[in-house]
Order: C-alpha cells, then sequence, then structure tokens
C-alpha cells in the first residue's frame, strides 16, 4: 500500500466501513466521495461555515477540517442516518418543514445535525442557548429566525 | 383555494434529508479537476508565461493560458440578450486573459486527474508581469488613468445617464431648508453557502455544463457567444442551486469549463471555487457614492431632490450602469417631489467586480436616499415618520417616462401605519429624545419602492409546460429557476388553483434543462411569481380549456352511444341527441376537486378517467399538453417600510438591534409563510449591510483581505435578533393571482432604518455603511460624544439601557 494510504474502520450510519484513504483526505472528501453520502455538504472547506457538519461518537464536527484517517474507530453520522427504515423523519426534520426553517436547502444538512445533537442533550433550552450553540452554521436564506423556532418547538415538547 | 394559503413547500422533504443533488454532488467520479491561475497583481500585463513545468507533473491533463483561448470577447450579465446593437451588454471579458484589471484575475487554468495534482500545477506556473498602478477609486478612476481599465473607455467611465424633471438648481436656490449629504455604501459578497461549481463534458459533438445558476437559458446563450459557437451546440443543466442572491445571475465560470471540456476530448471537467475565489473572483455589490441634495418649503415639502451618484464597477462591465441607473430612476419614485435630478456615473476600477445582488443597486440607493430623508425632517424640525407621511406619493402613480412602472397599488402609508404601531413609534420617539451617558436607545425607519419586473427597460418573457398524466395529474416545467426562494411551490399553487385539482397532484420539475425546459430568462429581479406566474396561470388556463374540450367530445360519444343502445332497447333518452336545453346537464364547464362537473357543478367525469381515455383512446387518443411562451409587458411597483429599535453603547461603538420590523405592501401573498421566510432572510442580509459586512480591499494592491467568511463578518445566529415580518395585502390588478414583488425588497430599507435609529438614538449621522464599531467610534469621537460619555459611562442607567 502506498505510504500515503490507511486502513480505517468505522461505522457510518450505523454500518461497518472499511476503507483505505489518503492520510490528507478530509472526513468531508470520505463520506461524499467514497460512500456517496452527499447530504455532507462543502461550503468553505477551513471550518467557517458548518455546511459540513456530521455527527461523530455523539458530538457534532466540521468534516471538512477532520482527517479521515482520524475517523478510525469511531462512530459517524450523516443527515442519511437520521431517517427511519421506511423513509420517516425525525420530529426536528418535521419541525424544520412545519416551521419553514428551509430556504436553499444547502445548509440544511448541518443545521439539522447540530440542532439534533443539542436536542439530544435534553435541558429545557431558551432562544439565547439555542443561537449561541448553532452559530456555527451559516444559513444565508431564512435570517435564521425560523431554525431557531423549529429547534425551540421540538425542545418545548419534549420538556412538557 | 390554495393560492394564498401556507402550504408546505414542495421540495422541502428532499432537503430535510439531504436528497436534494445538487451540481457538486451530482458530477460523475471520473470527473477531471479544473482550477484557474488567478493574478497577484491588480494592474498590469503577463509579459511572459511558463507553464512547462505544470504540465510535467504527474496528473496534469492539459494547461491553457489567456494564449490559447478564442480572441473573443463577451458579456457576461443576467439580462435578456438586446438584438438592437446600441443596447447590447458590454462584451469586455475573456476566458482567461494576459491584460490585469483586477487582483486575482483569471490568467490560466490547469485540468488534472485529482484536486491534488491541480494545485501542483498552479503552483508551478510561472508569470512575470509588468505592473501598473492600481486606482480602486472610482472617483479617481474617472479622472483617467494610464492606461485604462478597458481600453474602450479612455476616461474609465463605463456608461453615464442623467435626467432632470423641472429644474433641480432653481428649487433649491429658492427653497427654505436645503439639505446636503455624502453618503457611501460598502463591497459586499452574496456569500451563498454553496460556491459556484460546474461541470461540462461532451455528448454528440454538443457542449453540456451542469452549473449551479439561476439563469441557464442565458449561461447557454453566453457560452455560445464565448466560443465562437452556435448557441444551439449547447445545453445547460440546472439541478437545486445553494442560493443566488444575484452572483449566479451572472455567467461566472462556465464559459471556462466548457471550453476546458473541449481541450481534453469531451471528458467530463469540474470546476469548483473555493470560498477565496467566491469572494475575490465572482460577483460583488457595487459600492457607491452619492452626493445627494433635497429642498423644502417652510412647510416640510420636498420641492427638489438632486443626486450624484458613483458607482465603482471593479475591472469588467457585468451588470454594469444598471445598478446605479436603477437607484436614479427609483429618485423619482415614492415621494412628491416637482424637481428631480439625477446624474449618474459608473466607473471601471483596478477591483473585483460589481454584478447584480439582491435588490439590484436599490439598497445603495435606499440607504442614501433615506439618510437625507431623515437629516431633511431633523433639519425641518419634523418627526421622520410624519415627514414622510406629508411626501409620500400616495395612491396611484407611474414613471414619467417607463409608463408600465406604476404604483397600480400603493400600501406604502399603510406599512407605515402598521411598523409605526409594532415599534410604538411615537411614544419611543418621545422617550428616547435627548438621552445622555453610554448606553442609548432610538428607534429609526426606511421606505422603499421597487418595481418587480425590467419590463419596460428590458425583455420579460417566461415560459411554462404542462402535461396531463394517465392518471389525471400534471407535469409542470417551467425555465424560471428555483433557487431557494420557493418559486416552485407557488407555481405549484398557482396551477392547482387554476385547474382544480390538488396540490398533490401537480409534479414541478426542479430541474432546468436548456434542451427541456421552456425559454425564461431565470430568476432574477422579484419577477418570477409575477412574470413567470403570468406563464403558468396561462399555461393552466390553456390546458383546462382542452380538458373540457375532450370531456365534450368525449361526453357526447359516450351519450351517443348510449341513446344507440336505448334506441335498440326502444328506450331513447333524446331525440336530438343531447343539443335540447333540458340535457344541457351533459356539457362540461368546468374543473372541480379533480373531476369535470357540468354548469350546476355536477360531476361528470373524473380526470383520471379523462386522462386514461385521451392517452389509450382506440376513437381518439392524443395526450392533453399545453405550452406557453409569454411576453409580459407589465410591471408594479411593491413597497415596504422598516422600523428598528437599537440600542448603542458609545463606548464600545457598538450596535444592538432590539427589535425590528419589515412591513411589506407586495400584493395578494400567494403563500403566506413563504412570504414570511423570504422577508426575513431579506431582513438579516439587510442587517449584515447595514452592521458588519464589507469586503476590504488593500489601497495599494488592490488585493482582498477579508475573502473568507471567518474575517467577513457575515452575520451568524447570535449576530442576528429576532426577526418579524408584517404585510399589507393589496391585490395588484395587473400581477397574476394580485401578487408584486416580493423576492428582494426585504434586503432594502434596514440598513437606513439602522443608520437613522442611531441618528435619533445619538444624534450622530453616519452616512457610511457598515455600521462598524471603528466607523461608530470615529463618528462619537467627532461628534465630542466619546470622552464625556467614557468619563460618566457608568451613569448609564443600565437596567433599561437608556437614560430618558
Amino acid at each position: 500500500m502506498p505510504e500515503q494510504m490507511k486502513m480505517i474502520q468505522c461505522v457510518v450510519n450505523g454500518r461497518k466501513e472499511t476503507l483505505c484513504v489518503d492520510v490528507r483526505e478530509s472526513l468531508l472528501d470520505m463520506l461524499r466521495n467514497r460512500l456517496g453520502l452527499t447530504s455532507v455538504k462543502k461550503g468553505c472547506e477551513v471550518g467557517e461555515c458548518g455546511a459540513c457538519t456530521v455527527i461523530l461518537d455523539g458530538e457534532t464536527i466540521d468534516s471538512c477540517i477532520y482527517l479521515a484517517a482520524w475517523a478510525d474507530g469511531r462512530e459517524i453520522t450523516t443527515l442519511e442516518g437520521l431517517l427511519g427504515p421506511n423513509g420517516e423523519l425525525t420530529r426536528i426534520q418535521e419541525a424544520f418543514l412545519e416551521e419553514g426553517a428551509v430556504q436553499c436547502g444547502f445548509c440544511t444538512p448541518g443545521f439539522i445535525l447540530s440542532a439534533e445533537v443539542l436536542l439530544r442533550r435534553g435541558e429545557k433550552l431558551s432562544r439565547e442557548m439555542i443561537r449561541k450553540h448553532m452559530a456555527g452554521n451559516l444559513c444565508r436564506c431564512t435570517g435564521y429566525e425560523n431554525i431557531v423556532n423549529a429547534v425551540e418547538k421540538v425542545n418545548r415538547e419534549r420538556n412538557e | 383555494m390554495v393560492v394564498g394559503k401556507s402550504v408546505p413547500r414542495v421540495d422541502g422533504y428532499e432537503k430535510v434529508t439531504g436528497r436534494a443533488m445538487f451540481t457538486a454532488d451530482l458530477a460523475p467520479g471520473n470527473c477531471l479537476v479544473a482550477k484557474v491561475y488567478h493574478a497577484s497583481i491588480a494592474n498590469g500585463r503577463v509579459t511572459a508565461i511558463d507553464t512547462s513545468q505544470a504540465e510535467q507533473i504527474e496528473g496534469v491533463v492539459k494547461v491553457v493560458t489567456f494564449q490559447d483561448v478564442p480572441k473573443i470577447s463577451y458579456p457576461t450579465p443576467g439580462h435578456p440578450w438586446s438584438v438592437e446593437t446600441a443596447h447590447q451588454d458590454r462584451a469586455d471579458r475573456r476566458l482567461l486573459t494576459g491584460r490585469i484589471r483586477y487582483y486575482g484575475d483569471d490568467i490560466a487554468a490547469v485540468v488534472a486527474e485529482n484536486e491534488v495534482a491541480a494545485s501542483r500545477a498552479l503552483r508551478a506556473i510561472k508569470v512575470t508581469y509588468e505592473e501598473y498602478e492600481p486606482c480602486i477609486n472610482p472617483r479617481e478612476a474617472m479622472k483617467g488613468t494610464k492606461p485604462p481599465v478597458q481600453e474602450e473607455c479612455p476616461d474609465n467611465i463605463l456608461a453615464k445617464s442623467e435626467y432632470e424633471i423641472g429644474s433641480a438648481d432653481q428649487a433649491l436656490a429658492q427653497a427654505a431648508i436645503v439639505v446636503e449629504g455624502k453618503y457611501e455604501t460598502s463591497i459586499v459578497q452574496h456569500c451563498h453557502i454553496e460556491p459556484p461549481v460546474s461541470y461540462a463534458y461532451m455528448d454528440k459533438g454538443r457542449i453540456v455544463v451542469v452549473t449551479s445558476t439561476q439563469i441557464p437559458h442565458i449561461v447557454k446563450r453566453v457560452i455560445g457567444q464565448a466560443l465562437g459557437i452556435p448557441w444551439g451546440q449547447v445545453r445547460v443543466i440546472k439541478p437545486y442551486i445553494g442560493g443566488g442572491f444575484g452572483n449566479k445571475q451572472d455567467v461566472l465560470y462556465e464559459p471556462l469549463n466548457a471550453f476546458l471540456t473541449t481541450q481534453v476530448g469531451g471528458r467530463p471537467v469540474k470546476l469548483e471555487l473555493t470560498r477565496e475565489e467566491t469572494f475575490a473572483n465572482t460577483r460583488t455589490r457595487h459600492k457607491i457614492y452619492y452626493d445627494l441634495k433635497m429642498g423644502l418649503d417652510a412647510q416640510g415639502h420636498i420641492v427638489a431632490r438632486d443626486m450624484l451618484a458613483v458607482s465603482n464597477q471593479g475591472g469588467y462591465a457585468s451588470h454594469g450602469h444598471a445598478i446605479a441607473a436603477n437607484g436614479a430612476t427609483s429618485w423619482r419614485h415614492l415621494y412628491q417631489v416637482p424637481n428631480v435630478r439625477a446624474r449618474a456615473y459608473t466607473v471601471y476600477t483596478n477591483t473585483p467586480v460589481g454584478g447584480a445582488m439582491r435588490g439590484y443597486g436599490i439598497p445603495q440607493y435606499a440607504f442614501a436616499a433615506e439618510a437625507i430623508t431623515d437629516d431633511a425632517a431633523v433639519k425641518a424640525g419634523m418627526d421622520p415618520y410624519d415627514f414622510r407621511m406629508e411626501n409620500i406619493q400616495k395612491g396611484y402613480f407611474a414613471d414619467p417616462w417607463l409608463k408600465p412602472i406604476a404604483a397600480n397599488t400603493n400600501g406604502v402609508a399603510e406599512c407605515m401605519e402598521k411598523g409605526a404601531a409594532y415599534i410604538q413609534w411615537k411614544e419611543k420617539r418621545k422617550k428616547y429624545a435627548g438621552q445622555t451617558g453610554n448606553i442609548r436607545r432610538g428607534v429609526g425607519m426606511a421606505i422603499f419602492s421597487y418595481k418587480t419586473g425590467v419590463w419596460p427597460i428590458s425583455l420579460e418573457i417566461a415560459g411554462a409546460r404542462m402535461v396531463l398524466q394517465q392518471d389525471g395529474s400534471v407535469t409542470l416545467m417551467v425555465g424560471a429557476t428555483e433557487i431557494g426562494q420557493g418559486a416552485d411551490t407557488v407555481f405549484t399553487q398557482m396551477t392547482a388553483e387554476t385547474l382544480n385539482i390538488s396540490m398533490e397532484k401537480i409534479h414541478i420539475q426542479t430541474v432546468q434543462d436548456t434542451d427541456v425546459t421552456p425559454f425564461d430568462t431565470g430568476a432574477y429581479a422579484s419577477r418570477q411569481t409575477f412574470v413567470t406566474g403570468t406563464a403558468v396561470r396561462e399555461c393552466a388556463e390553456k390546458l383546462k380549456e382542452k380538458i373540457l374540450e375532450y370531456a365534450k367530445e368525449l361526453l357526447w360519444e359516450r351519450r351517443r352511444a348510449l341513446q344507440t343502445s336505448a334506441r335498440e332497447t326502444e328506450e331513447v333518452p333524446g331525440a336530438d341527441g343531447g343539443t335540447a336545453p333540458d340535457s344541457a346537464s351533459w356539457l362540461p364547464a368546468d374543473l372541480c376537486d379533480g373531476c369535470i362537473v357540468n354548469a350546476a357543478g355536477d360531476v361528470l367525469l373524473a380526470l383520471e378517467e379523462l386522462a386514461q381515455e385521451s392517452y389509450y383512446s382506440l376513437r381518439h387518443s392524443s395526450a392533453i399538453t399545453a405550452e406557453v411562451s409569454e411576453q409580459v409587458k407589465k410591471n408594479s411597483l411593491s413597497f415596504g417600510a422598516t422600523f428598528a429599535e437599537i440600542e448603542v453603547d458609545i463606548a464600545l461603538g457598538k450596535i444592538r438591534v432590539l427589535d425590528i420590523i419589515n412591513v411589506h405592501d407586495s400584493g395578494r401573498l400567494i403563500n403566506p409563510r413563504l412570504a414570511r421566510m423570504q422577508v426575513h432572510g431579506g431582513m438579516s442580509m439587510g442587517l449584515g449591510y447595514g452592521l458588519a459586512e464589507q469586503l476590504l480591499l488593500d489601497e495599494k494592491t488592490g488585493r482582498v483581505l477579508n475573502g473568507n467568511l471567518l474575517d467577513y463578518k457575515l452575520p451568524t445566529m447570535m449576530d442576528t435578533p429576532d426577526l418579524t415580518a408584517g404585510f399589507v395585502e393589496l391585490e395588484d390588478p395587473v400581477g397574476p393571482y394580485g401578487n408584486k414583488a416580493l423576492g428582494e425588497p426585504p434586503a432594502i430599507s434596514p440598513a437606513p432604518a439602522l443608520r437613522n435609529a442611531l441618528l435619533h438614538a445619538t444624534g450622530v449621522a453616519v452616512n457610511e455603511i457598515p455600521l462598524s464599531p471603528q466607523r461608530l467610534i470615529a463618528a462619537f469621537e467627532k461628534a465630542g460624544l466619546l470622552s464625556a460619555s467614557v468619563g460618566n459611562g457608568s451613569e448609564g442607567k443600565k437596567e433599561d439601557g437608556a437614560d430618558v
């Protein structure tokens, strides 16, 4: 095997993967190019916009500035992994639709995953806490208003 | 009734599941990778270029330079082509260039097997330059530079325009009060989250380009022009697109991408820009300098307005003077002014290229115009709300020369009333008057008018096609593009409304393919719901007519068959075969809830049954389709207002937005929830424009200093306050289903409203945006606020945030 290649094993969306990756390769490129998980978007490639957000061992990361090689032994969830077996939406996905939190849809996968991790904590969230937690995801279409509304709605339902 | 309802987006599921496929998601795995070599000077000429080392790098397939591309100059803006030479866009760009006009200009391109090889090849290219002094200020550039930025314009003035109604000079000389001001905006960038990306390949000798664009049919034409090939040799496909805001209403790198595939035997080549390239090498919003004058009579009525505008175009024409000219046109709208003059210049400089950006010159114009309006109110001793209410044009008015541009409905006064009530204008103007201390509050407002489409300045044409499927559902194709604004959803609503079938039975094709989808110039202006909506309505009416026609034929045949069999059994229902008045109940009259009904509303036939007959009837089969290509010779002004309440920390130079509302008169809302979403997004963009965003250039080198999302202060969730959207729904008599512009207008008035709130809070008029801390500190220092407020800053009553 060439020097710059490395064999890794990881779990992606519940499935065990064994992959030969370039040690210079980002997790973003691995997920998109090797596994065809195109919900993971490339918006800046330097960790500024959050479009490439994925869940890694329960925490959100920018997959564009995380090396594929580092994913060895880890568990990754992309937006594709949130859906139920029959294409059922999770509650936060439904809330994004209900509240009108989606416009062009390019930043949406990253936002939903950030929201999902935040909501899993189970704590009661103020609008300011939602804003603070999700400030790493940029959106130019929505002005964030309805995204905050969607997260707040699901959080309220779960804390009633 | 589905028009007027907040139905869910038709593309919502695809977007919340990440299944919506954008351009980069579709690029084939064997795509070659293209990258562009950008100049490291802002003004000069390439004297030598050496690509030999780059060509030796493993994985490099092709290197092309400015010497290898067609010697053809072409225009790039997303305007409909003009068949009149005099009105054609300026063709001043080549695929690659040896004459460098701005820092980052495109000199060469490499095509490689992978990203790494392409990047290495770029670094191995050696260029030597002859450098000229860069000029980044248009007011300097219009005095002339050696050499000029574009050889065709020796004085660097791309275009100028001027008009006068009455006599501005005379009226100003006689005015009781004269107000003057200089106002400046900043260069900002669209920052759609999906960077521009395309991939190109050849198919049966033709070039196919898949690209993230707002204007597929225009991209097709411009590729043809740039490569000097027949336009039919080009096919452009637009998948889902991750925002555009006008940047993708320009032809960016698609022509170069198309050329590159021809240089590698038609293999697929992907050209994806980095974020840094998106900032420096695509388009920006023009920075415009305004010198404004306003004259008032003793009662506070505006008697004259005078404008001098100088717009910084950058190195290439792109949308050019249309931007500054749009503001000059607006200068004669909205307010009652007997004497108006406007002079506008658009000037080439060695800076990144100005193009279309949400509002097309009106955010710049409205900042200046609404700032001086507040300045005038202050000087006249009037409340800015009362001053505006006194001076606005009420009811119908039309542009004096461009007659179709008219206030067919005019809700600006109602927008003001609604906004003022929400923000508690009168109370707060009074409460926050004459504050001292470090923390002060203020309320400010701004209003605007905005034309929906481009007619009669330019062509408006839209197309729609509908096919009745075998199950009675309808496939809808439009040439206009969904770019996130919700166009596909409102077109679906309109079709469902006119055909009176459920929305689930309308299947809109979201991908535009110039080989397949009807001709339409694309997503720009605020035209789609209005212009393409007109085509969709026409098409649905045509389809309905054809359905009823076929229904009549079918029902007649059935009736005849029934009579024949009845006659055989001697039970004759109507001897005349069905034309007698007593039997008119069989005649189809309308569509209702997926059925064909008679005049009394009784169901005669299910649409599904008819549809299947139309496909497979042995007697007469003919699939029912309709298509229209509609030139729309209509326009309508829409209106709106922003009201904002802010808190200023004088020592920190920091503005906090406490509350903000936009109220719009956009006619009847086709989908109120989508409308609110559109308003939120525009307000956020307006807040960024007013408070933080600014593309910084090095004055000496012309290089972009903050071309990334960290240093360019795009509003984050934490920077954005809660946003409130309000509407005044007046049914527009010319817009389809009563609608008019909504797409761009929300971005127009927040920035001047914030500036005017700052004026109210502090008494300091800041005439440049963004209202950044650095700028505010300087302004507060100059006004003598800072030394005083720092000294007694702790005395400011922080609990309510304001000293009253």
